[in-house]
């Protein structure tokens, strides 16, 4: 027979807060799980009612969705929480803001609109930026031009079961080339699918196509995510809620 | 003089590497000074990986006491993985702080915690990658000065050629003292160069300083004489002793990493010292006396600590944190306070007591209920009469039984093998002990779903102990009774399979052992190996026992010793032993005495309760014991609303 802990279940969830958050600076190197530690203690500290799993092992309602990988640097992650007791989201934000490392910022915190579905669905594409020093922009343009006109570019991406070959070029949506200060800039929407790929599996095709090898690590930046309009663009995810949250605010107005 | 940061010459290598997360510090609770504001400027050094070295409360304890002076800073730094330390050599970068990346060569004191000598070949690699001469004698007035502290420090002397000094006992206090000489000679325009320098810090008390000494060696091998080579500074060498553990409530502010670390919790040392009079225990003897933190100073740490860090566990640290004497009521006060929010205390492995199982129920109240650990230490009633850790079969079955019948499904037992006096019979007992616990356990529990995990370390015999003495166990004999032991633990599969085992094989002991107790001629085996590749030694997959065993071969054939000399061999009552001249209170007669009476198993009870028995500790170094009750008590804390 299942073994119970003694007492009362815990709190139901009563409210559930959808948040962005950044990765910059020194914390790019920070893991997922990095993040996800740093996070949850932060949430302790800034003494927000969250509530719990059931069990002799009870755990935070938290999930987090979409990490932007080890070394890329972040203006948009994202996670939802679940509350034992409802909070305005600012307030929320704002101190879990305050409880954090700098670099990990909470820049949103909305409510979950009522029937909007999954924040997770909402998360199938990045917008990147990606500085190349020591790479000259035409040298760049010419090598993304090359792999754009390519239907499928193979690449070997490490896992942690041994290396399995992706096609870097499906998940590319749009590319383009930029110049800031004498450093060649990559912007590129990305499609979120299975297996990833990440900003360094697009590198290895350009290195597959036009043989460009940058003399020193790429900087990324995913500056948007979100989902995928007609135009290529990356929608705000939290849009819905908010829609949904202001309605919410109209309708008590009227009583 | 501005100093900069290497953060931009280090942050492509990072890209690079594995857990760059470890390298760029940043952590909740680190802090940084303005340079030019401080006159003395410490590097903390934990040689080993990040994760091991940052939950270490040595240090944390050290950065907080230092950089709440207005004339120091403090920063730390870690052991850097082969990855990153052979992109450092390439490029050119040096070791480096992770609180600003400021080179360590720039700093004036570079404070290495030797809390195991496994660590001293990453100290070499520290050195080295830091641009810093390995050898003590070769520094001058722009290097820092190496302080090596921590347990292993009372035995400094393998280490002796690479470190300026060797602290001895509690740090709090002593790092002050050293700022103090080290600023007041900066100050005068460094007078006398290095050598003045260090004929300051030596007559600081507790600072030892190995250059002054000289050590001569008989025939035989053995140490004829270790004697002072000036007669201005002090003959022997004191340990420092932290009285009043509430006026030093470090850490304040616990440091907690964003990268994973092997303590997923806060500390807080509920004691220091520990007079049970284990006799494998050099913790236990070099940290004497007993000095309790009181009930309200405790409330207190632990309350600022959670609010500081968000962790959900606080560990009640000490050498065996049962017997404060006021753990019963701490217990319950604290789980009292921290009633409804997912907070867990714990307390790490304690003696076999039937009360500990209620004090870890009380405990773990409002947490997650994890495992409980017990430490018998030795397998037979025999054996644990020799190391002085008595009690019986029959209480030890009742008490893990206990533990099942209340709910706790995984009970973990550390046990030690190669022991003085050891036999197979007294390891296979362990096996008994195990089959045993388990079969009464699922008795009580009505529950085929328990679990015991056997865990065992190998013995080996460290300076200021009464089996200093002692001859240390053949990695072939530990081989041979772990073998024993596993194949008696398997022979009955249907309770073997409730029993896990945890052990490593003999091989890093015999090495482990060789630093403990040797002497200055083992510094060249240090070094060989660390030039031949020897790092991590800690780590198994780093380890390497060959060698070890061929630089040990050919680095001390010159002195007519061996491995086995420094290891497997009994020494005698008049030997000088390396450490002689440094002084952790402990009279060796009474540790000799202590000796003879562990080999006809004779028991020696702990003097929080019976009279004195002598240790030397006390009127030594002008200390006394200090613990409770004080009759004081935990009122709830305010409920803190959002």
């Amino acid at each position: 027979m299942a073994r119970r802990p003694d007492g009362p279940p815990p709190p139901p969830t009563v409210q559930k807060l959808r948040l962005r958050y950044t990765k910059r600076g020194p914390l790019r190197f920070a893991s997922h799980r990095d993040l996800a530690r740093a996070l949850e203690r932060a949430l302790r500290r800034a003494q927000v009612p969250m509530a719990f799993s059931a069990g002799f092992s009870p755990h935070p309602k938290v999930s987090y969705m979409g990490a932007a990988p080890t070394g890329a640097a972040s203006e948009a992650e994202y996670f939802e929480i679940g509350l034992s007791e409802r909070r305005d989201p600012e307030q929320v934000r704002a101190a879990l803001d305050a409880s954090l490392p700098p670099g990990i910022d909470v820049l949103e915190c909305v409510e979950a609109g009522e029937g909007t579905g999954s924040l997770a669905d909402r998360l199938d594409a990045t917008r990147w930026r990606v500085d190349l020093p020591g790479v000259d922009a035409g040298e760049l343009a010419t090598a993304v031009e090359a792999m754009l006109a390519r239907s499928e570019v193979m690449v070997t991406k490490r896992t942690k079961n041994g290396t399995r070959e992706v096609d870097a070029r499906a998940a590319v949506v749009n590319a383009s080339v930029a110049e800031e200060a004498g450093c060649a800039i990559l912007h590129m929407v990305v499609r979120q699918l299975t297996p990833t790929v990440r900003p360094d599996d697009v590198m290895a095709a350009l290195a597959v196509v036009a043989d460009l090898h940058p003399p020193l690590p790429a900087r990324a930046v995913r500056e948007a995510q979100g989902r995928l309009d007609d135009s290529g663009n990356v929608a705000d995810p939290l849009g819905p809620d908010r829609v949904a949250s202001s309605y919410c605010q109209e309708e008590h107005a009227q009583v | 003089m501005t100093v900069d940061s290497l953060y931009p010459q280090l942050e492509p290598l990072f890209a690079q590497v594995q857990k760059p997360i470890q390298y760029v510090g940043g952590e909740l609770n680190a802090q940084t000074k303005p340079w030019d504001d401080v006159a003395v400027h410490w590097a903390l050094m934990y040689p080993d990986a990040y994760e091991v070295g940052l939950p270490n409360q040595g240090l944390m304890i050290l950065y907080e006491v230092l950089n709440e002076r207005p004339d120091a800073l403090a920063e730390r730094t870690y052991a850097v993985w082969p990855d990153l330390a052979a992109l450092m050599r390439e490029a050119g970068v040096g070791q480096f702080t992770v609180d600003t990346h400021r080179p360590v060569a720039a700093f004036d004191v570079l404070g290495v915690s030797f809390a195991t000598e496994l660590g001293y070949t990453n100290l070499l690699e520290a050195l080295d990658l830091a641009g810093v001469p390995l050898h003590a004698v070769d520094r001058d007035e722009s290097h820092p000065v190496v302080v090596a502290g921590g347990h292993a420090a009372f035995n400094p002397e393998p280490v002796s050629d690479f470190v300026d000094c060797a602290v001895l006992g509690d740090g709090e206090q002593v790092v002050g003292d050293i700022t103090d000489v080290v600023a007041a000679w900066k100050a005068a325009g460094c007078p006398g160069g290095r050598v003045e320098l260090l004929t300051r810090l030596a007559r600081v008390d507790g600072v030892y300083v190995p250059r002054f000494f000289a050590v001569s060696y008989a025939a035989d091998g053995t140490i004829a004489a270790v004697s002072r080579t000036r007669d201005d500074v002090p003959a022997r060498v004191g340990k420092r002793t932290v009285m009043d553990l509430d006026e030093w409530p470090y850490p304040k502010q616990p440091l907690v990493p964003l990268a994973e670390s092997v303590h997923e919790r806060m500390s807080v040392e509920i004691f220091r010292g520990c007079t049970r009079g284990c006799r494998f225990c050099q913790a236990g003897m070099i940290t004497r006396p007993v000095r309790e933190r009181t009930i309200t100073g405790i409330g207190s740490m632990v309350d600022a600590g959670l609010k500081a860090t968000g962790y959900e566990e606080v560990g009640l640290l000490s050498l065996s944190s049962a017997d404060h004497s006021e753990i019963g009521q701490l217990a319950k006060e604290l789980a009292d306070r921290y009633e409804g929010t997912n907070t867990g205390l714990s307390l790490p492995s304690t003696r076999v007591d039937a009360f500990n199982v209620t004090l870890a129920n009380e405990l773990s109240r409002n947490g997650r209920r994890s495992g409980l650990t017990f430490a018998p230490e030795g397998g037979s009633e025999r054996i644990r009469r020799v190391i002085n850790k008595t009690v019986s079969k029959e209480d030890l079955v009742r008490t893990v039984t206990t533990a099942y019948a209340n709910g706790w499904r995984q009970v973990k037992l550390y046990f030690m093998c190669g022991l003085p006096t050891e036999t197979d019979e007294d390891v296979l007992e362990i096996a008994d002990l195990a089959v045993e616990v388990i079969r009464a356990g699922r008795e009580a529990s009505g529950s085929r779903d328990i679990r015991c995990t056997v865990s065992i370390g190998g013995f080996v015999p460290k300076p200021h102990t009464p089996f200093q003495w002692a001859a240390q166990a053949s990695a072939d004999t530990i081989d041979h009774r772990l073998k024993v032991l596993r194949e008696a633990i398997n022979a009955d599969r249907r309770i073997g399979r409730s029993i896990g085992l945890r052990y490593h094989d003999g091989k890093p002991g015999v090495i482990e052992g060789l630093l403990s107790r040797g002497d200055r001629r083992v510094g060249r085996v240090i070094e060989r190996v660390w030039r031949d590749g020897g790092r991590f030694d800690g780590w198994s997959e780093h380890f390497s026992f060959a060698r070890w065993t061929t630089a040990a071969a050919e680095e001390l054939a010159p002195f007519g010793v061996d491995l086995d000399w420094y290891t497997t061999r009994e020494r005698t009552e008049h030997e000088v032993l390396p450490w002689d001249h440094l002084d952790a209170g402990l009279d060796k007669q009474w540790l000799w005495e202590d000796w003879q009476d562990s080999l006809s198993e004779e028991e020696v009870a702990d003097c929080r309760w019976t009279p004195c028995y002598d240790c030397g500790v006390c009127p030594t170094m002008g200390t006394e014991i200090q613990i409770g009750p004080t009759g004081r008590t935990l009122i709830p804390l305010t409920p803190v609303t959002g």
